[in-house]
């Protein structure tokens, strides 16, 4: 009997944050706490001639002034990145030093030269002003594909055209260029996906706070990802031994992919505390947090698909120009390769892929996994390459992506599906997602009062989009293979306590998905016992053995299956107990609503007396260890593979080029759902932000790489009234190698819905003769297009 | 050169003295400690430190605290009455309106104010009312709901009164 699981549970979470109590990185208050504040390059690309300091220093209430030398000093190193992508010859991708303060050059607009500490943040600020920084502006460069002309000015002086790796996956370029020539239609199309800001409500912020009598530290910070963050400082930057620092991310007010990572402000403040002695705070305002939050997409790309004269797709070929930024980040160099290479398959039967992927420096902000995360950026060129071969050919777009489905498989009975792009597909059934849309949406209606609407002069158009991604982030053997510097498993830690309540430790980490929500109805569920008997405990290296966080999807497909081996471990010793208690053989019992029972009688013991018995052994099984306590490391057998398909339909103003998103279907195969109103938040999310890319939002660099909509005031994000209601509904296909048949909802939105918009908008422009239009797609661009 | 102000937050009053250029915002978070009300920006675009004063919405980013002395303040600290929640923040839980929770505070004052001017919103008004307050994480579709909830909820407590 499950009570819990597949119910719309309320949060567990909800009531410390709809009553003001949540704990934020940046309402954590230490005693003798100083506050940080950094000076950052007003230049994308520039000299430092000299630093002077004496002013501020001078300032009442600072504290200290370091610089980038007292940090190159101090022999510390720079911020190192995680995944490792060759050159196709087999050269090692450049990997130029990050440090936590430049001392020579600055990279990129809001690049950090010095940090300020005083006794409060405004003193802190206004001293900064005070810091003279003589710069010598240099020549900067922040489009990919211009950055690699001979001649660009270079980010790192040993990558010459600025090339950080090339890559290449598929089959061979000749095999698909073979293909390519031999089709009866080719779909072009070139285009940018642009670089959007992740724009987490919560800036980050770190507090470093060094104890000098135990010689321990301890870090605040707004991550996904604690533990990996202290491996990382520790062990690559600091130099302090792991067991000395204790990590913590509290409640964290979104990240979207910007919290994954460690950033130099972290390691910075633990650095300062020890050589201050007392706690250091530093906090981002929001313009600080768009110049140096890791952004995301900005690829540039060329993507041609070849078809039959039946439409069935022939060939693809890809090359993409991606852009990384001043510096590595820690997931940089694998986001434009594997997780946006191996994605190139779609839901399509395609048999020819070759996709080629250019990664490049330039003097903008470091780019990495932003929600989606590579996966957007594929789904993206597949898809607008669908709906554009479907004009050209006169096809139906619906029809042309059913005629060219994989077929459906359970991944048990039927084998996986073996792509041309290294993965293998799970379990999918596709055609039932878009049957599904396509009636939700009232397909064929559409299509007559679309007609209708251009006959009284109004443009309505609708979009497709049918994604799959690669989420349950991931086989550490495979990733490892590709690169990874890490192991992708998670870590679940079960505590029964005496009194048969239960704390779980998880290294996943929750951001507003709910963990502690929807990992306790699993729990509860297996153990058959009350939620009100179960805690979540994350975000805290002290308490939580070890953890790789949250991100790619995974925190249940990984972290809810380590929390299930180690469930599976309590109750294989509960049994043990239980026999013994009830004088049976473990082989006669059977354990199901919270109790082991003896097959075919009522004699039973229920969980809670076995686990006081557990810490209470005196009537015990001989040679059994007392308490009930487990950890469990789980290692995904394979990437969970999520899928869906998207509709929108829009409405362009003829006289303003205006877009409105009238309706927006989307029916997503997420495998099994524990919490379907969680679920359902995390597809309504995700679709806002893939919403937001295709109509609003988009970074934009001048010709001197200053970023120059870093504010709110500048940034377009979509607010309550962009957006319509969303219609939604799902499949489920279960994900049948991990033991709750999840695969993840955190991206699905973000991943289908961008290309569902722009389809949307090219149809009702479709009378303009209009076939691509880069995006944002805001009114200015619309209207030039429909009047040029 | 430190002001001193007398401002009633959450039926307490406080008198402190502050910096001309301190705001609101900042007022309420370190000296008062009340941190359920967030920064989430530096253009006063966002929404996060939404408070009631004089039973307005304000930007309390956009306010000197000075500016408070003699003002009746509401923060999120100050909405659930005899322990028992406001119907927005019940709202807000029934329908799902938050996930990482940073916006909610905001959220939930700027509903409030909305509400207070119209007690029957349509899902339209409601989307219009709320647009100087971002959300990243929910669509902003369940945040209707919760809305709605809450107004329908009010309307229902008001009958009983009557």
């Amino acid at each position: 009997m499950t009570n819990y699981i597949g119910k719309a549970v309320r949060r567990v979470e909800d009531k410390r944050f709809i009553t003001g109590k949540g704990r934020y990185t940046d309402d954590i208050t230490l005693p003798g706490m100083a506050h940080a504040y950094i000076v950052r390059s007003p230049y994308a690309h520039a000299r430092i001639i000299s630093i002077d300091t004496s002013a501020a220093e001078a300032m009442e209430g600072v504290v200290k002034v370091y610089t980038g030398k007292d940090i190159a000093e101090s022999g510390i190193n720079g911020i190192p990145t995680g995944w490792q992508v060759n050159f196709k010859n087999g050269d090692t991708m450049k990997e130029p030093p990050h440090p936590l303060l430049v001392a020579d050059k600055a990279r990129y607009m809001g690049d950090a030269v010095a940090v300020v500490i005083a006794e409060n943040r405004e003193i802190a600020r206004d001293a900064a002003d005070m810091v003279e920084v003589e710069y010598e502006e240099l020549p900067a460069v922040a489009g990919p594909k211009k950055a690699t002309k001979d001649g660009a000015p270079l980010v790192h002086d040993d990558a010459p055209n600025n090339l950080c790796f090339d890559w290449e996956l598929g089959n061979p370029k000749a095999e698909v260029d073979e293909a390519l020539d031999r089709s009866h239609h080719i779909t072009t199309l070139e285009f940018t996906n642009q670089r959007v800001v992740p724009n987490a409500i919560e800036p980050r912020s770190a507090i470093g706070h060094y104890e000098s009598a135990s010689d321990k530290y301890t870090l605040y910070t707004t991550s996904q990802n604690p533990h990996l963050t202290r491996l990382l400082m520790c062990a690559f930057v600091l130099g302090i031994p792991e067991h000395k620092v204790r990590v913590v991310a509290p409640d964290v007010g979104g990240g979207f992919g910007s919290k994954i990572f460690h950033y130099a402000e972290e390691a910075l403040m633990i650095w300062c505390s020890q050589r201050l002695n007392r706690p250091v705070k530093w906090t981002a305002d929001r313009s600080e947090a768009f110049m140096t939050d890791a952004h995301g997409r900005d690829h540039v790309t060329k993507a041609e698909m070849g078809f039959d004269k039946d439409g069935k797709i022939t060939g693809l070929r890809v090359k993409t120009y991606a852009n990384l930024g001043a510096y590595l980040s820690t997931f940089a160099p694998c986001v434009p390769t594997w997780l946006h290479g191996t994605l190139l398959q779609g839901l399509y039967t395609t048999p020819k892929i070759n996709v080629d992927v250019t990664g490049v420096f330039t003097h903008t902000t470091p780019v990495d996994a932003y929600r989606g995360a590579g996966r957007p950026e594929a789904t993206y060129l597949l898809e607008r390459l669908m709906d554009t071969a479907a004009l050209e050919m006169k096809m139906d777009p619906a029809e042309l992506r059913m005629k060219n489905f994989i077929p459906p498989f359970d991944g048990v009975e039927q084998p996986g599906y073996q792509t041309q792009v290294a993965l293998q597909y799970d379990s999918g059934n596709y055609h039932g997602v878009l049957e599904r849309a396509l009636e939700m949406a009232g397909y064929d209606d559409f299509r007559k009062e679309q007609e209708k609407a251009r006959k009284d002069g109004k443009l309505l158009g609708v979009g497709f989009s049918t994604y799959i991604e690669a989420c349950g982030i991931a086989p550490s053997a495979v990733v490892g293979a590709l690169g990874a510097r890490a192991g992708l498993y998670e870590v679940g830690q079960v505590r029964v306590q005496p009194t048969g309540t239960v704390s779980v430790y998880t290294g996943s980490h929750s951001h507003g998905q709910g963990h502690e929500t929807t990992f306790a109805q699993v729990v509860a569920d297996r153990l058959g016992i009350p939620m009100e008997n179960v805690e979540i405990i994350h975000g805290d290296s002290e308490a939580v053995a070890f953890g790789m966080g949250t991100y790619g999807s995974r925190s249940l497909a990984v972290g809810g299956s380590a929390i299930m081996k180690s469930l599976d471990k309590i109750i294989e010793k509960g049994a043990k107990i239980a026999a013994h208690t009830l004088e049976a053989s473990e082989e006669d019992l059977e354990f199901a609503e919270g109790k082991w029972t003896v097959k075919g009688t009522d004699k039973s013991v229920g969980f809670g007396d076995v686990a006081l018995t557990a810490y209470v052994p005196h009537n015990y099984p001989e040679g059994l260890e007392p308490g009930m306590d487990f950890s469990s490391f789980y290692d995904p057998a394979n990437f969970t593979y999520p899928f869906g398909a998207h509709i929108a339909i829009v409405e362009v103003d003829k006289d303003t080029g205006k877009v409105s998103l009238k309706r927006f279907i989307a029916v997503d195969d997420v495998g099994n759902v524990i919490n379907p109103m969680i679920v359902d938040g995390q597809i309504h999310g995700g679709l806002a932000q893939g919403i937001g890319q295709a109509l609003f939002e988009g970074a934009i660099y001048d010709e001197n790489a200053q970023l120059t909509n870093g504010s709110y005031m500048d940034y377009t994000m979509p607010r309550a009234d962009d957006l319509p209601s969303f219609e939604l509904d799902r499949q489920v296909t279960p994900c049948p190698h991990n033991p709750l048949g999840v695969k993840g909802a955190g991206e699905a939105g973000t991943i289908g819905s961008t290309p569902a918009v722009v389809n949307a908008v090219m149809d009702a422009l479709s009378p303009f003769g209009i076939k691509n239009l880069e995006m944002p797609l805001t009114p200015e661009r619309v209207w030039r297009a429909m009047n040029s | 050169m430190a002001t001193t102000i007398q401002v009633t937050v959450n039926g307490k009053v406080h008198s402190h003295e502050v910096d001309p250029r301190t705001l609101l915002v900042q007022y309420l978070r370190d000296v008062l400690g009340l941190t359920g009300t967030h920064i989430g920006c530096d253009t006063s675009n966002c929404g996060a430190c939404t408070i009631l004063v004089d039973g307005k919405a304000v930007k309390s980013c956009t306010m000197l605290a000075v500016q408070a002395d003699g003002c009746e303040v509401k923060t999120i600290e100050g909405m659930a009455e005899d322990g028992s929640l406001h119907p927005l923040q019940e709202g807000f839980r029934e329908k799902h309106g938050l996930q990482c929770g940073f916006c909610t505070p905001g959220m939930i004052m700027a509903s409030a104010d909305l509400l207070s001017r119209n007690p029957n919103p349509s899902e339209q008004e409601i989307r219009e009312g709320l647009e100087g307050n971002f959300c990243r994480c929910t669509g902003y579709h369940n945040i209707v709901k919760s809305v709605q909830y809450a107004a329908k909820k009010i309307s229902e407590q008001e009958k009983v009164a009557q």
